[in-house]
């Protein structure tokens, strides 16, 4: 189910995550193209979080191959990972700002770490237009983080998340506690950010209309496997009960409904 | 890897910057200083670049916009990204603005002496919060949690045993010591047994205990309290009809108020042990002796002294505790924050009540 022209930038292969006797992942095996947008689904509790902390190295896994843009991520040192953590952003779910700093200083942060010899001045500037690219208005740069609604938090998560030009982009559920017009927005600007600064952008969600909008293929988590991978309508011709009720139950057949119309409009 | 090259722009006709290879944040320091080194008309030469992110385009942006550069040889996507950073140029602060040095003083004073105020009114108010708290209680003695009390105490008290035994074991020694070593001088060695006896008992057991109590159980009060109001847990209780100052505030008060003089005369006796310990080994008085002195020398007075206190001192280190905890609101910062505050400002209490205290029973007799 992987695409015939796929340029990997994430692969994992057995991936096995445990905590104590509760076994979270057995043998995940997933791939994600250069350019593509995945999305991951699964039931509460099925491990989407763990995912990505193994695969970002917050997670060491007990088993199975992680390779990031070319790199074995399992085992690694810090020295030899901060050079991949540069070509990636996180947007984390909670947002996970520093409270301390003002939302431009957060987009400074992991510049100002990697790139010490950029005056300040042009700092400033960067995070200017970091700041009004993630769709915030200009008075939200020196607020800080406890002054901001749910949606700017978001928004400033992301600004930091795209601080260096990432490569690939994590984003863990990135529409969760908006409101549908709020996360409507945050959709259209992640794809028409994935356009312009062509980004691969790893997707935990929950929300459908996500799924929907803006995903080229969907993984499946559960049974604590990956139990299919594919374009929304791959998915729906197959027979999994989970799969078929996620997306043939109510909220699965408005938004299809939705997206249809969109497409059609 | 980027290879920057600007040929001498001398000969009249401006400089030109021909970019080639990376033009992206990885050398954004070095090649703002190299277009920033090279004389007006600038041009800049995009032909040679291979890929550029936004940092590139925002560099080249801002040399046409403050010094009207005039770009060649860029690409469609170059062009494209150009005008997106383009689109996105409007200026942020960085930081919330502030006024300027004296009038920040003055705003800084102000908002000190108000805030001081404040807090003053507040935690009278919660003073007279608890007390109606209490009142309730007594008029209904049935909404009493026995088990929230009994849990306290086992934590405010019970568990707080092993590291106040030990630091007064140790304080009693070190008095002993330093008694001696001073009395030494007169040939009086044997007064360190009345040093050690109402010090200990008059003060220093009570007074070390709160500061522990304060430092052990006063900022717990207020870390727990002010994490459950950032978790809404303090809202949802008062939704449900659990009065917070009922079901939190009045069984850590009764647990302090409780353990503190159980603990003070513990760290008495302690303290009594480690002095004994001492001059039994250094000064070679036996026990029985130093026991037998002590009882002369030490008035009834002294513990009553003591022990009255106590009570009010876990009271106070209570208050201020859970005081400061209900007050955070807001972001996790403001837990730890409350928490310093608390523990500091019980202990300033409760060295001023102290302080009092002493006045007080030496103006009755009690010396």
């Amino acid at each position: 189910m992987i695409p015939k022209d796929c340029d990997p930038v994430i692969t994992v292969r057995g991936l096995r995550n445990s905590f104590g006797d509760a076994v979270i992942h057995d043998g995940i095996d997933l791939t994600l193209c250069r350019g593509e947008i995945l999305g991951v689904v699964g039931g509460s509790g099925t491990g989407k979080s763990v995912l990505l902390r193994s695969i970002i190295g917050l997670q060491t896994p007990d088993a199975g191959e992680i390779e990031v843009l070319g790199e074995n991520m399992v085992g690694r040192s810090e020295d030899e990972a901060k050079n991949i953590r540069r070509r990636w952003g996180i947007l984390f779910q909670n947002g996970a700002l520093f409270s301390t700093l003002t939302v431009a200083e957060n987009v400074e942060v992991s510049i100002r770490e990697y790139f010490p010899f950029i005056r300040p001045p042009l700092l400033d500037e960067i995070a200017s237009y970091k700041i009004a690219m993630s769709g915030l208005r200009p008075d939200a740069g020196p607020k800080y983080p406890s002054e901001l609604s749910g949606g700017m938090i978001k928004r400033a998560a992301l600004a930091r998340a795209l601080a260096l030009d990432p490569e690939l982009l994590f984003l863990d559920e990135p529409t969760a506690g908006l409101d549908p017009i709020a996360a409507a927005g945050f959709d259209e600007l992640i794809k028409s950010l994935q356009q312009r600064l062509d980004l691969t952008v790893f997707l935990i969600t929950h929300d459908l209309d996500t799924l929907y909008a803006i995903c080229d293929r969907v993984a499946v988590i559960a049974d604590r496997k990956i139990i299919a991978v594919g374009t929304i309508p791959e998915l729906l011709a197959l027979d999994h009960p989970w799969i078929q009720e996620y997306f043939r139950g109510p909220r699965g057949r408005a938004a299809a409904v939705t997206a249809e119309e969109h497409t059609t409009a | 890897m980027a290879q920057l090259e600007h040929p001498p722009g001398e000969d009249g006709n401006g400089g030109t910057y021909v970019a080639t290879g990376a033009l992206t944040i990885t050398r954004a320091g070095s090649t703002q200083r190299e277009i920033d080194a090279l004389p007006d008309p600038l041009t800049i030469d995009l032909t040679d670049v291979q890929r550029m992110d936004t940092v590139g385009a925002w560099l080249v942006y801002r040399a046409i916009r403050d010094r009207g550069a005039k770009v060649v040889g860029a690409s469609r996507v170059e062009t494209s990204l150009l005008e997106q950073v383009a689109d996105y140029d409007v200026p942020a602060r960085v930081r919330p603005e502030q006024p300027a040095g004296f009038i920040r003083l003055l705003a800084e004073l102000g908002t000190w002496i108000a805030e001081a105020g404040i807090t003053f009114v507040g935690l009278l108010g919660f003073f007279g919060a608890t007390l109606v708290g209490f009142g309730n209680l007594i008029r209904r003695p049935r909404r009493f949690r026995l088990n929230a009390v009994v849990q306290r105490f086992d934590v405010v008290g019970v568990r707080a045993l092993g590291i106040i035994g030990l630091m007064s074991f140790l304080i009693g020694i070190v008095i002993a010591q330093q008694g001696s070593v001073q009395l030494a001088q007169f040939g009086a060695e044997v007064y360190t047994i009345n040093l050690i006896g109402r010090i200990t008992v008059r003060e220093l057991g009570t007074l070390m205990t709160a500061i522990m109590v304060a430092g052990r159980s006063g900022s717990a009060f207020a870390a727990q309290l002010g994490t459950m109001k950032i978790t809404e847990e303090i809202d949802a209780m008062r939704t449900i009809g659990v009065s917070p100052i009922e079901a939190l505030v009045i069984p850590r008060m009764i647990a302090a108020v409780v353990m503190m003089p159980l603990l003070a005369f513990w760290a008495m006796l302690l303290a009594l042990l480690g002095g004994g310990v001492f001059v039994w080994l250094a000064l070679g008085i036996p026990p029985v002796t130093y026991i037998q002195h002590l009882q002369e020398v030490v008035p009834s007075t002294d513990l009553w002294v003591g022990l009255i206190k106590a009570p009010v001192f876990g009271f106070i280190i209570a208050l201020s505790g859970c005081f400061q905890g209900m007050l955070v609101e807001g972001n996790s910062e403001q837990v730890g924050l409350r928490t310093t505050t608390a523990v500091v400002q019980s202990i300033f209490l409760v060295i001023v009540l102290d302080a009092v205290f002493a006045v007080f029973f030496s103006n009755i007799g009690w010396i």
